[in-house]
């Protein structure tokens, strides 16, 4: 059957191309994987190889042509006849002779680029409608916060270790590695005692290398294994940013909805005490950056046990961000076995009419220290307790901001694409009329973390600067 | 076997060449089926790109497929397969329908990853492959998580993690050696060696002379290979997964290729010759090979055409299929982001 051959496209962008030089000629036999023709392209000159096997029976386009419009016939084997018609949607049977219409609109079809835009705003409001539905259905199934009855007090990192050992009995697919994790009993002592009891198939010394364990933990996860994998401190994740974001985050995208990556990357966050620039840093707003990862920040001993088991059984990528210097520190934490905490959920740790002030990790006990000091003042302050950084609570937080009228964001990260530039920009969205002044971000300096003790101290927020964003805010 | 295939692409002589019969006859015909479907898929989906039905990247498999071919004649149900962004081959191996794949390249709901993973995105969990990954060199460490994940169940399964020349020289690949080496973890490292990084010639890429001694420093037993012979991979290849199964631990074989074409469809291949090219197409082809051997050892040209048919009509009938699927819908922007937390049990 004779067959017409057509111009290809040589590179994703090309459109027309010249036909610089016939390499067979009418009346020549050719095979497939012959090459038949050179063509000179927008990016360099390419050659033609035949597809079918035959006789060029017609060259339809003499060499030196220029501006041959992609998919228009070039040749005839065997006689010609049927061209091989690409069926693209929305295109007409007979492209061949019409070219791909470029991608980028021509001058004198801003009319197009309207509606381009326009339905791209429609595509982009259906998608959130979309993933608030989801995420109001998921709300139903997560247990509502309830009272878990008697407490205990414990550190945070007690309750840390408890949840992994209650995940751990509870489901033979989890396990737990990271630099330091066995032997060593955890650097910052975390998972002391889990070697003795779940044994080293379970509990896995790695060697100081993140790409590749990181790797090595998200090619498990594909496979069904519940991975947590431990940081020494998030700082380190940035050797593993690519495993973490391009393989455990968009895989489940990517393969069409196959292949999830049920795994916990955790460890400590930010600043801990005089470690300097490469040691002091906030992670938050990096992850929470991408789609398909979640990102949560325990403050209490309850939110780190109740929020680890959460992302333990969770099917999606999570990321856990602890703080070293809450670890000593005693909260009071239920005792009741199945305790657990919904992911996506802010807790009002304080309520107040006259300000919202939203924070997470170690910020939350600045704010705290604030509000207890406002309150001296006359000012009640609600303070939230992000816990979840992606999913955020923007419900909870619109609903306090409609109360009080009034937002500070803190954090100890940095302000610039911050995460409360998010939390403002969510409030601003849902609750603007409600505002009364301003927003105000409380955040860490836009600088490296510097070493000297006087300096640190100026880098990270504190209770002072929130008590006196209040007062902006409040025009006290 | 033909002396030719003994030698490798680059002309040396291999100290562990072919065996005369490392295949049964069936063996060798059903190799030739499925390097044919390969070999005429990718001349299909050059096509189809040509004519603007694929777009973006897209990185043919032409030359290369006695590799993939030879290799999955070795493997067992529950082993695992991982490579890069050239994985069109490796699908097929794997028993991947040849219509979902070409779907995926047109971007059609009908495609593996519903048209939303492309070329360098599939996956089958059923057939037992990972992807399909586009960033050279993390399926390495990937694929040592796979063989972890053999290690944890104590199955005797084994995860094949395929890479580039030019990926042998990443970072996360040592890391990923020694992870295995450590914990003797089942994994055979399979260098592709296709002589070109892009466009950068292994001998401008690696001062490493010999790859598969790569894996040395972690005693990670390693042998060349000549890709250009299925019958050759698939003698190292038993060696390499009875290693693993064993429980020794890793294993790296360096199997010497060639690939036909450009890196992607857009490489005007200004690297090479022409005739380098030209003289492997015609001394060295494993299709070629393999069909010589099948026509020697006495299949008649009618049976190899029944053969060609039955290839040529999977891949048309593939391609009809990846241009009368349907665009996704709208609705696949959103779905697939996040698997609903009360999946966690049960659905795995």
């Amino acid at each position: 059957m004779g067959v017409q051959i057509l111009m290809p496209a040589l590179s994703p962008t090309m459109t027309e191309g010249k036909l610089a030089r016939w390499l067979k000629q009418e009346g020549d036999e050719v095979k497939a994987g012959d090459v038949i023709a050179e063509i000179e392209t927008d990016k360099a000159t390419m050659e033609v190889e035949a597809v079918d096997e035959g006789k060029l029976t017609r060259i339809l386009v003499p060499e030196g042509t220029e501006g041959v419009a992609v998919n228009s016939p070039i040749a005839e084997l065997n006689g010609g006849g049927e061209a091989v018609t690409p069926k693209a949607p929305g295109h007409d049977t007979n492209m061949p002779q019409q070219p791909a219409p470029p991608a980028a609109a021509a001058p004198g079809q801003t009319g197009q680029v309207a509606k381009q835009a326009e339905d791209h705003a429609a595509v982009a409001a259906r998608g959130t409608e979309r993933r608030e539905g989801a995420a109001k259905a998921g709300e139903a199934q997560a247990a509502p916060e309830k009272d878990w009855g008697p407490t205990k007090p414990i550190t945070v990192r007690e309750a840390l270790r408890d949840a992994m050992a209650a995940e751990m009995r509870a489901d033979d697919k989890v396990f737990l590695l990271g630099e330091e994790v066995a032997q060593y009993q955890g650097a910052y002592k975390i998972s002391q005692g889990l070697l003795d009891e779940f044994g080293p198939r379970r509990v896995i010394d790695t060697p100081i290398t993140e790409h590749g364990f990181t790797g090595m933990a998200v090619g498990a996860g594909f496979t069904g294994l519940k991975p947590i994998v431990e940081f020494m401190t998030f700082n380190f994740s940035m050797q593993a940013i690519d495993q973490i974001v391009n393989s455990a985050a968009k895989t489940l995208y990517m393969s069409g909805g196959q292949l999830g990556c049920p795994i916990v990357f955790r460890g400590p966050n930010g600043a801990a005490a005089r470690v300097a620039a490469q040691h002091s840093q906030c992670y938050a707003s990096w992850y929470a950056h991408v789609p398909g990862l979640k990102v949560l920040a325990p403050w209490s001993s309850a939110d780190a046990k109740g929020l680890l088991r959460a992302a333990i059984r969770d099917p999606n990528p999570v990321i856990f961000l602890e703080n070293e210097i809450l670890y000593g520190h005693s909260f009071e934490c239920p005792v009741a076995e199945d305790f657990v905490l919904p992911i996506g959920r802010a807790k009002i740790e304080r309520a107040g009419n006259d300000v919202t002030i939203t924070a997470f990790s170690i910020a939350v006990t600045w704010a705290m220290q604030a509000a207890e000091e406002l309150a001296k003042q006359g000012i009640e302050a609600e303070v939230i307790n992000l816990r979840s950084i992606r999913p955020l609570d923007t419900e909870t937080i619109a609903a306090s901001v409609r109360k009080t009228n009034r937002l500070v964001t803190v954090e100890e990260g940095w302000p610039f694409a911050g995460i409360g530039a998010e939390v403002a920009m969510g409030v601003i969205e849902s609750a603007f009329d409600y505002l009364d002044a301003p927003p105000v971000r409380v955040a860490g300096l836009d600088v490296p973390m510097p070493y000297a003790a006087n300096l640190e101290k100026l880098a990270l927020p504190s209770p002072a600067q929130i008590v006196d964003a209040v007062k902006r805010v409040t025009y006290k | 076997m033909a002396q030719a295939a003994a030698d490798t692409a680059t002309g040396k002589r291999r100290a562990r060449g072919a065996k005369e019969a490392s295949m049964t006859r069936e063996q060798l015909q059903r190799a030739y089926r499925d390097m044919l479907l390969i070999r005429r898929f990718e001349e299909k989906a050059g096509q189809l790109y040509g004519m603007g039905l694929i777009g973006g990247f897209c990185h043919l498999y032409i030359g290369q497929e006695a590799v993939v071919v030879g290799m999955q004649a070795c493997l067992e149900p529950g082993d695992q397969v991982i490579t890069s962004y050239r994985d069109h081959g490796h699908m097929l191996a794997t028993g991947m329908e040849a219509r979902g794949v070409m779907a995926e390249l047109t971007g059609r709901i009908g495609g593996y990853s519903k048209g939303k993973g492309g070329s360098m995105h599939m996956f089958s969990r059923e057939k037992g492959f990972f992807g399909g990954h586009g960033i050279v060199g993390a399926q390495v460490s990937l694929g040592t998580g796979l063989a972890f994940a053999n290690w944890y169940r104590e199955n005797r399964n084994v995860s094949l993690t395929y890479f580039g020349e030019g990926a042998s020289n990443q970072g996360q690949v040592y890391e990923s050696f020694n992870l295995a080496a450590l914990m003797k973890l089942p994994v055979v490292y399979i260098i592709e060696n296709n002589k070109y990084g892009m466009g950068t010639s292994v001998e401008r890429a690696s001062a490493s002379k010999d790859l598969s001694k790569n894996g040395a420093p972690w005693g990670i037993p390693g042998e060349q290979v000549n890709g250009m012979d299925v019958q050759a991979v698939k003698e190292a290849g038993e060696r390499a997964v009875a290693h693993c199964r064993a429980g020794h631990g890793p294993y790296l074989l360096e199997v010497e290729t060639y690939r036909y074409r450009g890196h992607s469809m857009s490489d005007p291949a200004k690297y090479r010759t022409r005739e380098e090219v030209q003289r492997m197409r015609e001394q060295s082809d494993p299709i070629e090979t393999a069909r010589k051997a099948l026509l020697e050892q006495g299949m008649a040209e009618a049976d190899l055409k029944k053969i060609d048919d039955e290839v040529k009509g999977i891949v048309q009938e593939a391609a009809d299929f990846a241009q009368a699927s349907p665009e996704p819908p709208e609705s696949e922007l959103w779905t697939d982001i996040l698997l609903p937390s009360d999946a966690a049990e049960g659905a795995r």
